[in-house]
């Protein structure tokens, strides 16, 4: 990575320091949902831990709770830091300048880190005077499932930011609907055999699905299973590639059709 | 100042979008620190053409060479030399003139950057506006930092879309005025589309008139009025136009 490149990225974490600057409830949200979702399902965790111990065991609800957030957070950070520019009508400036596409995505790669970090990182630190549950006890496979959902974030966001390129704000709303629809397969809150067989067969190629199913084993049977995080590590790898291919099909599409100067509704 | 050299070369340059032809065979040069509009009425083919001089819109067929550049296949070898101002492209509304200009500089790799925006708020008049977010400046204000911005990087080629449209007639004439005072200053090239036939008339050496996504004339302005025996650049346009079917 030469100087020019490191020059033009830090140019837009600079710029999307300054937007969270210049607005105070921004900051306050991107910790606000990540805290209020681990209050919530905190709590109805100790409902439940009333009735049905095994439900809860270990802080399991809790911590796929938090888990999951990040890939929502890493993905909502990346794709809402590109719609700013969108919104601003500022897309245009960054395509005519020196900034190539893939120090963009890098650039919002980084960002989006920056963001889920200052989401998850203190709604994770809350837990354990509130509810006496502690992500951290994971210890390193915590990094392995939060660094795997972060990449499927990311690929999400490759792919919408590219067909909100090419189709404009309308398509706005799949930035939230995408990971949801990745949610009930993805076996958040249970094991992969809830689902009925035409789910399973759909959930055994998501990334998702691994996290979680390696996260429960770890917190309910005390089994770390690595080969549960390389499956997703390589089935993230592929999400990526088809994340970046559909980004930069749009791009080449949206330069073709003359969206880039005026990319919105 | 005598143009020399050639900065840009377009040659054969269209852009079909389905059906229709939005430009079409387009072949002109402009040379160093020349000042040239670019001419026509709505759907001409102005803002298509300057896209496609941007890097933002990919021609369907011809060439652009930019300082000697193929611009079509490696646009980023020659996009830290120019730089762009449109009233239909804003910069980010909630961040400050300030933090506008610094995250452009270090976008553009200005060296010495704080000197390059101390000046240029000089240059533009902007020292009490630095700390006030873009969303709160009038549009005459607006369109003097989009020029700072255009200037950050003291482009060799500069891409200018209707800079003083809606603008009152004497910020028109300050910015016009600035426009020639960067050309003289730097020796830059200046592109500036426009459907202000006054305004070209004042401001461009050479003028590049378009209609119908075709060039349908090219000349100073003064040789053109000779050439057609019209008093102003506008009955040369309204003349040609009608000649060539109407708006």
């Amino acid at each position: 990575m030469n100087t020019s490149t490191i020059g033009r990225i830090s140019a837009l974490l600079l710029r999307y320091f300054f937007l969270l600057r210049s607005s105070w409830p921004r900051v306050l949200e991107i910790a606000y949902w990540p805290t209020v979702q681990m209050i919530i399902w905190g709590f109805t965790s100790v409902h439940f831990s009333h009735s049905s111990p095994e439900l809860t065991a270990g802080g399991i609800l809790i911590s796929a709770v938090l888990v999951w957030d990040s890939l929502f957070r890493s993905h909502i950070s990346y794709t809402l830091s590109f719609l700013e520019e969108m919104w601003s009508r500022n897309l245009a400036n960054l395509f005519v300048s020196p900034l190539r596409p893939w120090e963009l995505i890098l650039s919002l790669a980084m960002v989006s880190m920056i963001r889920t970090l200052i989401g998850m990182v203190p709604a994770a630190l809350l837990a354990i005077p509130f509810f006496g549950v502690s992500v951290f006890e994971l210890g390193l496979p915590l990094l392995g499932f939060f660094l795997n959902l972060v990449f499927t974030g990311w690929a999400i966001s490759q792919a919408v930011t590219g067909i909100l390129l090419r189709y404009g704000l309308g398509a706005e709303s799949l930035t939230w609907m995408l990971p949801f629809l990745l949610a009930p397969f993805s076996c958040i809150y249970y094991p992969l055999e809830t689902l009925p067989g035409w789910m399973q067969a759909i959930a055994q190629y998501l990334s998702t699905t691994y996290v979680f199913e390696g996260m429960r084993a770890l917190i309910l049977r005390g089994e770390w299973m690595p080969d549960l995080l390389w499956k997703a590590f390589v089935l993230n790898l592929l999400y990526f590639i088809l994340g970046l291919g559909v980004f930069c099909f749009a791009f080449r599409s949206a330069r073709n059709r003359g969206l880039l100067l005026q990319s919105g509704e | 100042m005598i143009p020399s050299e050639q900065v840009l070369k377009v040659d054969g340059l269209s852009k079909l979008f389905r059906s229709k032809l939005a430009v079409s065979e387009l072949t002109f040069s402009l040379s160093t620190g020349s000042i040239v509009g670019l001419l026509g009425g709505n759907g001409a083919g102005k803002t298509t053409t300057l896209s496609m001089l941007l890097g933002l819109l990919k021609p369907t067929s011809g060439e652009i060479r930019l300082f000697g550049h193929d611009f079509i296949k490696d646009r980023h070898a020659v996009l830290h030399r120019m730089n762009f101002c449109s009233p239909y492209v804003d910069l980010p509304q909630r961040l400050t003139v300030h933090e506008n200009l610094r995250v452009f500089a270090r976008l553009y790799g200005v060296n010495n950057s704080a000197n390059r925006i101390d000046e240029l708020s000089e240059d533009f008049r902007l020292l009490d506006l630095m700390d006030q977010p873009i969303r709160r400046l009038s549009s005459g204000q607006k369109t003097r930092v989009s020029l700072a911005k255009a200037m950050i990087n003291q482009p060799e080629f500069l891409l200018l879309d209707e800079p003083t449209a809606s603008l009152s007639p004497d910020v028109s004439q300050w910015i016009r005025q600035r426009l020639m005072d960067y050309r003289d200053r730097t020796g830059a090239t200046i592109l500036f589309a426009s459907h202000d036939m006054r305004e070209v008339e004042l401001l461009c050496d050479e003028v590049v008139m378009m209609s119908h996504g075709r060039l349908i004339e090219q000349g100073s302005p003064q040789a053109l009025q000779e050439r057609h025996q019209r008093d102003s650049l506008e009955e040369v346009f309204l003349a040609l136009n009608e000649k060539g079917g109407g708006v």
